[in-house]
Order: structure tokens, then C-alpha cells, then sequence
């Protein structure tokens, strides 16, 4: 077969070039190699994503059982839990705030397109390195930092931020509002400030990447569906973050320097501050013009993970490969144009709102487009279970409960009702968070025999799964019934009003699921550092999967393939095409090899390949004779 | 067709942009954000009112002058890398850094004049929304400097003629975005005082 030996061939040309003498620094540390940074992302994020965890389960304590005595947390929160036992009201403001911005930007950014996007994007498109390996390593760095900054910031005596992730002027912007808007706010800006120099870096990276560093045959109608969701990602990420940066910039200077761009007209304590003429919706118009192209930040990548788990497991080719990528476009362009339908009850032209909420709901045809690909990929195919293939369905599942409530949240009339209750935590936990890091662990799960050679224990993936499928609907689903009845987020305690009493054992019970939903992460904890050097040795195909990444060695060197990169020839989805011996023909795969299973127009394809082929023949044999 | 299948592995890629030039193309799109971010600000919060009116200083129009002719010096030393005509180019790249930093000084000086009629950073964000803006571009004027020192280093020592263009290329694009910035920001705060 020449299909096989196309990747294997010509080992001796570069080898050379390949070996690097690394030491443990520039091997595990300051590495400039695109595998070794992601695997720095990732486990970095898995470090935020335990402490993004807890937080919330100490929060959760306080929510399902209000009057519980707290004096055993003592020795690892000390000053925070009172004399009688019960939790600092300041301090569960900063635990919900730094839940949030760990999970949303250390663990679904960094964590999540960080690592994929850097692990996969030159192996899927058949690249030795990122573009600027050196700025690569910088973006691991900055993140690092910024990590350190914010982790420090826990451990003030004021506390961390407490504004919540949104960081709203002026609870944020003056220091007399609550403890967090003093240092901790001023450290969580810093780390902000790394965090978006270190995602615009990688950002400008992988697209600089995908479009100049693809190998022959790799157009972009024949590129993997997770390196177009990247792609787009980092795209967003490069218009949106800056505009954060802007928002930031101008906060820091209202609360260090005395401007007035978000403060106007604000007594305490029946003294008034010098600050006039500031906007505080403006900073929620700049604010959100990030935010909510963040949300896509997060979720795109999960999605493309997903497109090629589903694909692969199914052993089916994607339904719509054109229309995913076009639904995914629609998606990022409409990004940022609906920031607004997060600002229906911050005072807007009731006009201005039906415009917002018009563009807003509009997202949900590209995303039901996303949604029925999936299903019909699904439909009928020879579905192999393996846990990346349950947790990519568990997205699927995430992203349609908890987009329809996104409906509801759109309509500006609706939302006037729902605006701030527990209603919106279900609906942005189901479809962005939990969605979001069910594409993750499908990644995880998916691609760590190419990670670390080596392959994870199926059981206990299941076991995994299936506790953190069921636990996250059980976490989250009573949530929307406690959000209609009408209770407020970032509450302390709501046991002073009589409706909420109704509603006290829902909550126990929502913050006991959420408690072993926490705790059977471990699970998947143990199986992944165990799995790293005890796993039984992985093939070199486990999934028998069609794109480039499982055409390198084992354990690929900084370099990627020993020899040349090989070429593509079509696109990555030929599984199970009428014909064809093997139900999956590898991209690397000639179509002039496979005559028995090409349609027509690929024949017509046959003979350009073939006059291409011989024309680069005599070009490198008029070469040699030279 | 083995053999064939063989030498086709050798080809180049399809497209070579020069990676580092399309990258810094990217990092212009995220400032342009940045701008673009605060000069929308700057309109959705004039729109509110209490807004204070003040004159700009004159001098924005001296260092516009500045800027535009810098852009010019800039053009020309290009053109004369590509024309191997070293005595020219390290020429117009002196005269480009010079200018560059006498803008730098200009701009401070429109920040005395700002004062000179009591706007300053604290006050009406009329007034700090100045500042920024300025501020902002100036430091990422300052960062241009430094990378034309560094070129015009390199061409010193006869390191940037027509066949070593790469760096030359993206200093001159990174130069005129600059003074592209500069004009629009001036022309954003003429129309829109």
C-alpha cells in the first residue's frame, strides 16, 4: 500500500534538525515546544479548575445550609469564619467573584483553548512549531504570572476582589464600597492586565499559524473542524480582548488616579466624593463588548473538540462539514453585536433593547444548526463509547437544555422578570460552563494517548462521566425553578424572606449534589496522572482517527513528524465511505490509492493529483541531477 | 506511484506570508481595538452631556506635522534599502527617529498647553479622555522609537539592504500605523469636540 509509507518515508532528511540536546529547563519549563506549553496550559488548569471548584463549594455551604456551624474550615480560612462559626459576608462575595473569573478565564480560556489550541493546531495541520515558538512560551509565562498575582490575592487580609466577575463600577472602583475593592481589585486587575497580554500573544500565534504554516494539500476546506473553531476563537479573542484592556485602563486610572470616567455624584456617608460627570453604564457597555464574545471564547473551542470526537466515534462522516463552519462564523460575527441583552435592567432605550434582543435571538440558528449536525452525525452511526465520544454527547446535551433558556433570557421582557436570579446561573452554567468543560475533558480524554503515549482507564472515565453528567443536572436544573421563584444572585443568605423558605431544601439538596459532583473530579484526577505513567502504552491510532496528529511517532520530538511533514489529500471525515476496505481513510491517504471508494467528482481530482505528482517528480529529479 | 508519492512530502507550504509580518499585522488589529474601544466610549459618554468645551491645543496641529513628515522620512529609507543606496537610508532613518521623538516631546508640550487652560487628567472625563488618548498613543509611539533604533542599529552596520528587507518592511508598516493612528485619533477629536 503507498498509503501508509507516505508518513513513514524520507526519515533521514531532517533528522538532524530535530535533535535538540534539552535539559529539564528547557524541556519542562521555559519550553518553546507547542506540545509541552499546552500540556503546561493544561494542567495549569486543572490546578485553577480544583481551586475554581472548592470555592464554590464553600459558597455552596453557605447557600444549602445557612445555619450550619463553619468553625471546622477555621484552620484554612482562619479570620473569615466568625466567632460563631458562620461565614464572612465579604469574604462569600470574593468567593463567588473569584469563582467566577477563575473559571471563566483560567480554566475555560486558558485552561481550555490554551491547551488545545496550542497542542492541536500544528499537529492537525501538519506544522513543526507555532509561528513564533518564543512568543508562545511568553504567553505561557504572562498567564503564569497573572496566576500567581491573583492566586496571592486570596490570601489578603482584605480579601480578594469581591464585585463579582463583572467587576462593576462603582462597587468596584471605590475602595470605602466593600474590603475586596481595595488590593484585591487593584491585584485583580494586574493579573488582568498579564492575562490579556498572554491570551492576545497566543491569540496572534495560532492565527498566524493556521494560515501560513499549513502543509501541502491542507486548504481550508480541509481543515478539521477543531482547528477552524481555534481559529475563530483566537479571532475573537484578538478584537475583543483589547476592548477589556480599554475597560481596565480606564477603571484603574478612576481608582488610582482620581478621574471621573465610570463615578458621578456618589455620597458616603453624606459626604460627597469629588468624582462628576462618569458613566458607570459605560463601563458595562465596554465591559459586555468583551463579555459576551468571551462566552464564544469558551464554548467554540469545546465545540470543534466535540465536532471531531462525535465524527471520529461515530465513525461517520460530520453532517454539514460546510455548514458547521458557517454556522461557526455566524456565530463569532454575531459575538459582537448582542453585548447589549446583558444590560436589559441597566437603564436602555427600550427601542435600542428590542434591536439587541432581535440580534441576540438570531444566534440561535446558528447554534441549532451546531445542534442538529451533531445529532444527525450521530444518527445511525456505528457509536463508539468511548468517554471522550459520552462527554462529547454530554455537550450536546448541556448546550441544547441550557441554549433554550437562553431564549427566554433574550426576550428583554422576559429577562426584566429573570434578570439576576438563580434562573440566569442555571442557564449560563449549563450551556457555557458545564458545556464547556465537558469539551475539555472530552479533549482530555480524546487526545491524551497522543499527549503522554499513553492511554487513560476507560472505567474509570465512565464512572467519571457519569457522575459528573448526572451531578451537573442535578446541581443545576432545580436551579432554574429557585431562579423563576424569584431569587437574586451573589446573595449571602436569603433566609430573612418568607417566599425563600419554601425553597431551603432544594437548595441543601443542590449544594449536596454539587458537593459529589466536586469530589468525583478526583476520580478523573487520579486517572490522568496515574494514567500518565502507569497506563497500559497507547497504539499509535487508539481511535482510528483520520487527521495528522496520529500520524506522528509516539512520543513526537519538538518537530512534530521525524521526516518531512506529510502531505494531505483530503478532508478529515472520510470515515466509513461506501467502498473503501477500512472505515477510515487517513488524510494523508492519496485519493489516486483509494479508486475503489472515490465519488465522482473526486475522480476528476485523480488526474490534477497525478499531473501535480509528476511535475514535482521531475522538478526534484532534475534537481538531483544537478 | 510509490515513488512518486515519495518526493511530492518535500513541498513547500502553500501559502508563506512571512509569519512575524502577518503577526504584527494581528497586534495592529488589537490595538486598533483599543482605540476603537476608547474613541466609542469616548462618543457614548459625550452623548450623556455635562461635558466640558474647551479648545484643543494648537500644537496638536504642529505634531501632526511632525508625524506626517516622519512618515515621509520613513518612505524614503525604505525606498532606499530596497535601492541599496546605504548613505540615504541611514539618512532617512536618523531623520525618522529624531522626529519620532521630537513628536514624543510635542505631545507633552500639548499636555502643558492643556493644563495652561485648566483641563486636567481629574476633572470632566471631556478632559482625562484627552489625556488617555494621547497618553496611550504616545506610549505606543515610544515603542516605535525603539524599534526604529534597533533598525536604524542594524542599518548601521549595513545589516538592512535589499536582500534583508524583513525587518525593515515591518518597522515601516509598524511607523506609518503610528502616524495613521495619530491622524485618526486628531481628526476623531476635531469632529467630534
Amino acid at each position: 500500500m503507498a498509503v501508509v509509507n507516505t508518513s513513514t518515508q524520507g526519515a533521514h532528511a531532517h533528522e538532524v534538525h530535530d535533535e535538540h540536546h534539552d535539559n529539564f529547563i528547557t524541556k519542562y519549563i521555559f519550553t518553546t515546544d507547542h506540545k509541552m506549553i499546552g500540556k503546561q496550559f493544561l494542567v495549569t488548569g486543572i490546578f485553577w479548575a480544583l481551586i475554581g471548584g472548592f470555592l464554590s463549594i464553600l459558597f455552596r455551604l453557605q447557600l444549602g445550609f445557612p445555619e450550619m456551624d463553619m468553625s471546622f474550615l477555621r484552620p484554612l480560612l482562619g479570620g473569615w469564619i466568625d466567632e460563631t462559626g458562620s461565614l464572612d459576608q465579604n469574604f462569600y462575595l470574593a468567593l463567588v467573584t473569584m469563582h467566577g473569573t477563575i473559571m471563566v478565564f483560567f480554566v475555560l480560556t486558558a485552561g481550555l483553548s490554551g491547551t488545545f489550541s496550542n497542542y492541536l493546531i500544528p499537529l492537525q495541520i501538519g506544522a513543526r512549531d507555532m509561528a513564533s515558538g518564543f512568543m508562545n512560551m511568553l504567553s505561557y509565562w504572562f498567564f503564569f504570572l497573572s496566576g500567581v498575582i491573583m492566586f496571592s490575592s486570596l490570601f489578603l487580609a482584605t480579601g480578594p476582589a469581591g464585585g463579582g466577575w463583572v467587576i462593576y463600577p462603582p462597587l468596584s472602583a471605590l475602595e470605602q464600597a466593600i474590603p475586596g475593592s481595595g488590593m484585591g481589585m487593584t491585584l485583580w486587575l494586574i493579573a488582568m492586565v498579564f492575562f490579556i497580554a498572554s491570551t492576545l500573544m497566543g491569540g496572534i500565534n495560532y492565527i498566524t499559524t493556521v494560515i501560513n504554516l499549513r502543509t501541502k494539500g491542507m486548504t481550508f476546506a480541509r481543515l478539521p473542524l477543531t482547528i477552524w473553531s481555534f481559529f475563530l476563537t483566537a479571532v475573537i479573542g484578538l478584537l475583543s480582548f483589547p476592548v477589556l484592556f480599554a475597560a481596565a485602563l480606564l477603571l484603574v486610572f478612576d481608582r488610582s488616579f482620581g478621574t471621573s470616567f465610570y463615578l458621578a455624584d456618589i455620597y458616603i456617608g453624606g459626604e460627597a466624593l469629588p468624582h462628576t460627570g462618569g458613566s458607570p453604564v459605560l463601563f458595562q457597555h465596554l465591559f459586555w463588548f468583551l463579555g459576551h464574545p468571551e462566552v464564544y471564547i469558551v464554548l467554540l473551542p469545546a465545540l470543534g473538540i466535540t465536532s471531531e470526537v462525535i465524527a471520529t466515534n461515530s465513525r461517520k462522516p460530520i453532517f454539514g462539514y460546510k455548514a458547521m463552519i458557517i454556522s461557526m462564523l455566524g456565530i463569532t460575527i454575531l459575538s459582537f453585536v448582542v453585548w447589549a441583552h446583558h444590560m436589559f435592567v441597566s437603564g436602555m432605550n427600550p427601542f435600542l433593547g428590542s434591536i439587541f434582543m432581535f440580534l441576540t435571538l438570531i444566534i440561535a440558528v446558528p447554534s441549532a444548526v451546531k445542534v442538529f449536525n451533531y445529532l444527525t452525525t450521530l444518527w445511525r452511526g456505528n457509536l463508539i463509547f468511548t468517554p471522550a465520544m459520552l462527554f462529547a454527547i454530554g455537550l450536546v446535551s448541556f448546550f441544547i437544555s441550557g441554549g433554550l433558556t437562553g431564549i427566554f433570557l433574550g426576550n428583554s421582557a422576559i429577562d426584566i422578570q429573570l434578570h439576576d436570579t438563580y434562573f440566569v446561573v442555571a442557564h449560563f452554567h449549563l450551556v457555557m460552563g458545564s458545556a464547556s468543560f465537558f469539551g475539555l475533558m472530552c479533549g482530555v480524554y480524546h487526545w491524551f494517548p497522543k499527549m503522554f503515549g499513553r492511554m487513560m482507564d476507560n472505567k474509570l472515565g465512565y464512572v467519571h462521566f457519569w457522575l459528573t453528567f448526572v451531578g451537573v443536572y442535578l446541581v443545576f436544573f432545580p436551579m432554574h425553578y429557585i431562579g423563576i421563584a424569584g431569587f437574586p444572585r451573589r446573595y449571602y443568605s436569603w433566609t430573612n424572606f418568607d417566599f425563600a423558605s419554601g425553597y431551603a431544601d432544594l437548595n441543601m439538596f443542590v449544594s449536596v449534589a454539587a458537593i459529589i459532583t466536586f469530589t468525583g473530579q478526583f476520580i478523573f484526577l487520579f486517572n490522568f496522572f496515574y494514567s500518565m505513567y502507569k497506563g497500559r502504552v497507547a497504539p499509535l491510532n487508539p481511535w482510528r482517527s483520520n487527521t495528522l496528529e496520529w500520524t506522528t511517532p509516539l512520543h513526537p520530538g519538538h518537530g512534530n513528524w521525524p521526516g518531512e511533514i506529510p502531505a494531505v489529500y483530503r478532508w478529515p471525515y472520510d470515515y466509513s465511505k461506501p467502498g473503501s476496505k477500512e472505515d477510515f481513510i487517513p488524510q494523508t491517504v492519496p485519493l489516486s490509492s483509494t479508486p475503489e471508494s472515490n465519488l465522482p467528482h473526486e475522480e476528476e481530482m485523480v488526474s490534477l493529483e497525478k499531473a501535480i505528482m509528476a511535475e514535482e517528480g521531475q522538478v526534484l529529479v532534475a534537481n538531483e541531477a544537478k | 506511484m510509490e515513488e512518486q508519492l515519495e518526493y511530492i512530502e518535500g513541498a513547500e507550504q502553500p501559502i508563506s506570508m512571512h509569519p512575524k509580518k502577518f503577526a504584527l499585522w494581528l497586534f495592529i488589529v488589537s490595538v486598533v481595538m483599543v482605540f476603537a474601544g476608547l474613541t466609542s466610549a469616548y462618543i457614548v459618554r459625550q452623548a450623556e452631556g455635562n461635558w466640558l468645551e474647551f479648545n484643543l491645543p494648537e500644537i496638536f496641529y504642529y505634531s501632526t506635522g511632525i508625524i506626517i513628515l516622519s512618515s515621509v522620512t520613513m518612505h524614503w529609507a525604505y525606498i532606499s534599502a530596497k535601492a541599496n543606496n546605504m548613505a540615504m537610508l541611514k539618512l532617512g532613518m536618523t531623520l525618522t527617529t529624531l522626529l519620532g521623538i521630537v513628536f514624543v516631546i510635542t505631545q507633552w508640550y500639548s499636555w502643558v498647553a492643556l493644563v495652561d487652560r485648566d483641563v486636567y487628567f481629574v476633572g470632566n472625563p471631556s478632559g482625562s479622555f484627552l489625556y488617555v488618548f494621547t497618553g496611550l498613543h504616545a506610549l505606543h509611539l515610544i515603542s516605535g522609537v525603539i524599534f526604529l533604533i534597533i533598525v536604524l542599529i542594524s542599518t548601521l552596520n549595513y545589516k538592512v539592504h535589499s536582500q534583508n528587507m524583513a525587518r525593515m518592511e515591518m518597522c515601516t508598516t509598524y511607523w506609518h500605523f503610528l502616524g495613521g493612528l495619530w491622524i485618526y485619533l486628531f481628526m476623531f477629536l476635531l469632529l467630534n469636540h
